[in-house]
């Protein structure tokens, strides 16, 4: 691999007088003051004028210097960066779907509905609960919807609750939703497994607690194998169990949350359903929950009588909408066409393979690694930096040397009961060549961190950019280009 | 390393007892897991806090961290200093890098807390 030379900011080679496209003479009488009383812009500083040439090749080169899920493995744990398939991006781009208007009326867009309504139905049978919304345009806003039910349930009992209960080992967005929802969160510490400690949760759980939220498999990769007698817990102080669907990739298929007791779970059609996401997105985070919860849903509701679908807005309990129009459509067209393309037999494969990638990783890179908690894991792994600490080598710097080798680092210093964590999954869209290539990079890296720490401390060597000042970035941002 | 005039917290806090008001901030330990701080949310001068409530916020560039308050009070002073100079919590963290002062509501909630000496054996089982 050679160094990429640093491509200029469009700015800088602006020059004054070149433009990129040409409009029309004008060929009617031209009106003065139609924007009379509006507030404009005069000028705008430093726009960049560049011809046509030079702005397809500044864009291209930029492009160049992308590292993406269609070039190679994207081990984000907790992410679920499988590949998106291109099939449904086919299906989503049908003419039919792209240019149905949101407005249009109900007999103009049974077909649209019927694909949502479809997609309601396999997610159900996914997860084993029993009703659903596919509004909810990402998986934080699946969790804020969820806890929106929770809290409407209660509040029709007369007393929203005060508390949610949260491992030490969650993804932040779920203080973060629980508390833009109300609820003041107390924190249960994991035991040395890296579960939940069903002592803890016993002596926080009372009438008080709305509900705890629990990610299964958690962030460590790891089952909470007690989640039935956690659930009795939270149900027996009338609480209600919310999972986060985040890491639904490892279950899919195998077992169904809804088994599991739990009551509500918003799911991450942009992770286990190969939805885009990160720059690519949007997202989408559909909310499934138990029957008990179903009035709260928010509106609009899909029914179905005699094979016509219809948007039901009169539900009196319900919670009202969260997103505007039905939520990110063209995403639940692309997760719909994912399922039925894999069949059941291909989720649960899908899950098997997302799990036994992992533990191939796993395995290869125990003992250059240190691994916290040595509880089996199904479709991620927690390593930290540990081992390399005595000489001077951090994740951060494990991390941009596999920038040199060509390769998306994992997930950095999260979750955050494991200090200088490097989270790794790799998904089941990897191959076997995949899965070593970045083996060998990670053995290569744990040699070059005895031999050479300053490589590693200095790293990467290779890339567009060199390693950037991330404190002086966070303190003091330039936010705009100056001559 | 610690300074004995303190009080620790297993959270990574610590005190300072000046009469009726104790100074709080963050120890060595929490700042060097936390790497360097960008950022102190800090309170409002009057607020109250009951034991090992959240009183403050901590981000860096690697995370985003509550600051406990370990013992109840109310806040009367915060160190403005660190709204331009959130560093001077990773250079001086027992000293400039002070975050807030609280009077005091039980001194014997100090009791419950540890020196210097049991909070660096407490340290030994933390560090790895």
């Amino acid at each position: 691999m050679t160094k990429v030379s640093r491509e200029p900011l469009i700015f800088e080679i602006s020059s004054a007088g070149k433009t990129a496209f040409k409009l029309p003479a004008l060929d009617v009488p031209e009106k003065k003051d139609l924007l009379a009383g509006v507030p404009l812009r005069t000028d705008i500083e430093n726009f960049p004028e560049v011809s046509e040439p030079e702005i397809a090749r500044h864009f291209t080169r930029l492009s160049q210097t992308n590292y993406c899920v269609d070039i190679g493995i994207y081990p984000l744990g907790s992410c679920t960066m499988k590949y998106n398939p291109k099939i449904n991006e086919k299906i989503a781009s049908l003419p039919g779907l792209t240019q149905t208007h949101p407005l249009a009326p109900e007999e103009l867009v049974q077909g649209n509905l019927e694909l949502m309504k479809m997609l309601e139905k396999l997610l159900l049978e996914i997860t084993g609960l029993e009703a659903i919304t596919l509004q909810p345009a990402a998986g934080a806003h699946g969790e804020l919807t969820g806890m929106m039910l929770i809290r409407a349930y209660h509040q029709a009992q007369g007393n929203p609750r005060k508390y949610v209960l949260i491992p030490d080992s969650a993804h932040g967005t779920n203080p973060s939703s629980a508390h833009i929802c109300g609820y003041t969160v107390k924190e249960i510490k994991s035991n040395e497994r890296g579960t939940v400690s069903v002592e803890d949760l016993t002596r926080l759980m009372d009438e008080d607690v709305a509900a705890l939220m629990l990610t299964n498999p958690n962030t460590l990769g790891v089952f909470e194998s007690d989640i039935c007698q956690i659930a009795d817990i939270v149900h027996s102080r009338g609480g209600f169990l919310y999972m986060d669907g985040a890491n639904l990739n490892a279950l899919a298929g195998i077992t169904r949350p809804g088994d599991l007791k739990v009551d509500v779970m918003h799911l991450n059609l942009h992770k286990t359903f190969s939805t885009p996401h990160g720059g690519g997105g949007p997202g989408a985070g559909p909310v499934a929950v138990k029957k008990i919860l179903e009035p709260f849903l928010p509106v609009p509701v899909i029914e179905e009588k005699n094979g016509v679908y219809h948007l039901n807005y009169n539900r009196p309990q319900s919670i009202g909408r969260v997103r505007s129009f039905y939520g990110q459509f063209l995403v639940a067209v692309k997760a719909l066409a994912y399922i039925l393309n894999l069949g059941p037999a291909g989720l649960k494969e899908m899950a098997e393979t997302a799990v036994l990638n992992s533990n191939y990783l796993r395995k290869n890179l125990e003992g250059l690694y240190e691994l916290k908690y040595d509880t089996p894991t199904l479709h991620e792994c927690v390593f930290s930096d540990k081992y390399q600490k005595d000489y001077g080598v951090t994740n951060l710097d494990i991390s941009k040397r596999l920038l040199d080798y060509g390769l998306h680092p994992p997930t950095m210093s999260f979750p955050l009961i494991v200090h200088g964590a490097l989270m790794i999954e790799p998904t089941e869209t990897e191959s076997r060549r995949d899965l070593d290539l970045f083996i060998e990079a990670m053995k290569a890296i744990a040699r070059e961190a005895k031999e050479n720490p300053e490589l590693l401390r200095t790293a990467p060597h290779i890339t567009y950019v060199r390693r950037l000042d991330e404190v002086l970035a966070a303190r003091n941002p330039v936010l705009r280009w100056e001559k | 390393m610690y300074p004995e005039n303190l009080y620790y917290s297993q959270d990574h806090e610590w005190l300072k007892v000046e009469g009726e008001e104790v100074v709080l901030g963050i120890t060595d330990f929490a700042q060097k897991q936390l790497g360097d701080i960008i950022y102190v949310d800090l309170p409002a001068a009057g607020k109250s806090v009951e034991a090992h409530q959240t009183i403050a916020t901590v981000e860096s560039v690697k995370s985003v961290s509550d600051v406990y308050s370990p013992v109840a009070g109310e806040v009367v002073q915060v160190n403005q200093a660190l709204v331009q100079t959130p560093e001077i919590v990773n250079r001086d963290p027992h000293g400039q890098g002070w975050i807030l002062r609280l009077k005091i509501k039980d001194k014997s909630e100090l009791s419950k807390l540890m020196k210097a000496a049991d909070y660096e054996q407490f340290l030994e089982g933390q560090e790895h």
